[in-house]
C-alpha cells in the first residue's frame, strides 16, 4: 500500500495535538518527554530498510490518528449532537411568538 | 524538587502536585534498584488559613508555582477535592493532574492526584508497558469540565482486559475470531452497480493476496448469499498464528476486528501493511462509494468515521503495545 508521510510530519502532528490536549505548558508532560525520547532514539539506523525503523514509524501514525480522530469526533460531537431540542420558549422566538401567559394562572397549575 | 519523570507535569493542580508522593506498590520502602522516592512534607492545618506564609521549607515549590498566589494554593491544597472549584463542574470533574507510578512488580500504575486510578471491577489499574501507561494518562488529561468515557478508548481497552467481565479464556477469542473469518467484509462481494463491483475487485483484491501470500492460506470471495467456503487448514493456520498473541492483545485484537468488521483487515493492520485510515477506507468501503454518488452528510458518515477511526487506531496501538517488547543494543566502537 502506499508509503507512510514523513517521520517529521508526524511528529509534528503529535505534538500539535498534545498541546491541545494539555494546554501551553505541554512540554513538562509525560507523553511530550516520551514521544520524543522515542523520535530521537528510532532515528540513526544502519540498515536500509530497517523493521524495526517502518514498525515505530507506523506507531506513530496509529498514535496520531487516534489523537486527531478522538478530537474531531469530540469536536463533531459538540456540535451536531450535544445540545438537545430547543425549549418551548426558544422555539416560539424562533419565529418571533412568546408563548401565551393567563394571569392567576391555569386551574390545574400551582 | 519534584521528580521530573514520574510525578507528573501541567500546572493546573500544582500545590497539589507537589504534594503527589511517589510510593512503591506493595512496599513499606524503597525497593532495591527501584526508582526514588520523594518525601513530600505534608502542610500542616495552621497554613490552611488564606494569608499564611509558608515556613522555609516548602519555599521551592514557591518558586516553582510561581503563577498562584501562595494564599490561595495553600488554602486549595487543604481543601477536600469535591468542593474545590465549586459544584458547578459534573461528577468530580474538576482538572487532575495524571501521573505514573512505577511499581516494584515492573508495572505502571495511574495516579490521579492524589487516587490511584481503579478499573470498574474495583482491582487496582496496572499495565505492563511504559508506553501504553502513559498514552492512558494523556486519555485523562484530555478530559475537562466532564469525564467522558467514550473517548477513552485505551482506558476501556485496559479495563476490559484487565477485569474481563465476561470471563473468556484465550481459546474462546480465539474462536470467535475465526468465526469471523466466516463472514469477513472483504469476502463478500456485490453482483451489481457495477461501479461497486469493480471498485471491491480493485481496493479489496489486492489486501486478500497479501494476506494469502503472507499466511499460505487460501481465501475465496464470493457474491453468494452463503460467503465463502474457508478450508479447515486456513483455519488451522491462523488459530497457530493467533495462539502466539497474549491475553492482553487478544483482546485489543477482537476489538479491532469487531469494529472494522474484517478479520482480513484487522490482520493487515495489525502486521503494519495497512495504516489505520487506509483499513477503516477498506472497511467502509461501499458506504464511500454511496458518499460519492449521493453526498456527505458530516453529523452522520463524519462523525461515524472519526469514530470509528479513533476505537480502531486504540485497538491497534494496544495490541501493539501489548505485544512489544524493546531491547536497546549497542554497537561497539570498532577500533
Amino acid at each position: 500500500m502506499a508509503a507512510l508521510s514523513s517521520p517529521l510530519r508526524v511528529c509534528r502532528g503529535i505534538l500539535k495535538e498534545l498541546r491541545a490536549i494539555q494546554g501551553p505548558d505541554y512540554k513538562r508532560s509525560l507523553a511530550y518527554n516520551y514521544i520524543m525520547e522515542q523520535f530521537r532514539k528510532n532515528k540513526v539506523t544502519g540498515e536500509r530498510y530497517c523493521r524495526a525503523q517502518h514498525e515505530s514509524n507506523h506507531d506513530s501514525h496509529t498514535y496520531l490518528c487516534l489523537l486527531a480522530s478522538t478530537r474531531t469526533h469530540m469536536a463533531l460531537h459538540e456540535l451536531y449532537h450535544s445540545k438537545g431540542e430547543h425549549s418551548t420558549k426558544s422555539a416560539a422566538a424562533m419565529v418571533g411568538l412568546r408563548l401565551p401567559t393567563q394571569p392567576g394562572g391555569k386551574g390545574w397549575e400551582k | 524538587m519534584a521528580p521530573a519523570r514520574l510525578a507528573g507535569h501541567g500546572s493546573r493542580l500544582i500545590a497539589v502536585r507537589a504534594m503527589v508522593s511517589v510510593g512503591v506498590y506493595g512496599e513499606g520502602g524503597r525497593g532495591p534498584g527501584g526508582p526514588p522516592t520523594f518525601e513530600t512534607p505534608s502542610i500542616p492545618p495552621q497554613f490552611s488559613l488564606p494569608g499564611a506564609k509558608l515556613p522555609e521549607k516548602y519555599v521551592d515549590f514557591e518558586q516553582q508555582n510561581a503563577r498562584f498566589p501562595l494564599a490561595d494554593r495553600v488554602h486549595l491544597a487543604c481543601k477536600p477535592l469535591a468542593d474545590w472549584r465549586g459544584l458547578r463542574k459534573a461528577l468530580w470533574g474538576i482538572s487532575f493532574c495524571s501521573s505514573l507510578l512505577w511499581c516494584y512488580g515492573g508495572l505502571y500504575e495511574i495516579n490521579l492526584d492524589r487516587r490511584k486510578l481503579k478499573t470498574p471491577g474495583g482491582k487496582l489499574f496496572t499495565v505492563p508497558n511504559e508506553a501504553l501507561a502513559i498514552a492512558v494518562a494523556t486519555e485523562w488529561d484530555a478530559q475537562r469540565d466532564t469525564l467522558k468515557f467514550y473517548t477513552m478508548h485505551l482506558s476501556t481497552l485496559c479495563n476490559t482486559a484487565l477485569d474481563n467481565p465476561t470471563q473468556r479464556n484465550k481459546d474462546q477469542m480465539i474462536t470467535a475470531a475465526l468465526k469471523f473469518l466466516e463472514t469477513d467484509t472483504v469476502c463478500y462481494r456485490v453482483d451489481e452497480p457495477n461501479a461497486l463491483v469493480e471498485l471491491q475487485k480493485n481496493e479489496w483484491d489486492p489486501v486478500l493476496h497479501w494476506m494469502e501470500k503472507r499466511y499460505d492460506v487460501t481465501i475465496g470471495s464470493s457474491s453468494s448469499i452463503l460467503g465463502p467456503e474457508i478450508p479447515n487448514a486456513t483455519k488451522d493456520t491462523f488459530r497457530q498464528h493467533l495462539t502466539s498473541y497474549n491475553f492482553w492483545s487478544l483482546t485489543g485484537l477482537e476489538y479491532v476486528i469487531t469494529q472494522l468488521k474484517s478479520v482480513v483487515l484487522s490482520m493487515g493492520m495489525i502486521d503494519r501493511h495497512l495504516t489505520v485510515e487506509q483499513a477503516v477506507l477498506l472497511s467502509r468501503l461501499e458506504e464511500e462509494y454511496q458518499i460519492g454518488f449521493w453526498g456527505n452528510v458530516e453529523w452522520a458518515h463524519d462523525y461515524d468515521m472519526y469514530e470509528l477511526r479513533a476505537r480502531t487506531a486504540a485497538g491497534a496501538l494496544f495490541v501493539h503495545l501489548a505485544s512489544e517488547s524493546s531491547t536497546v543494543k549497542r554497537k561497539l566502537m570498532q577500533d
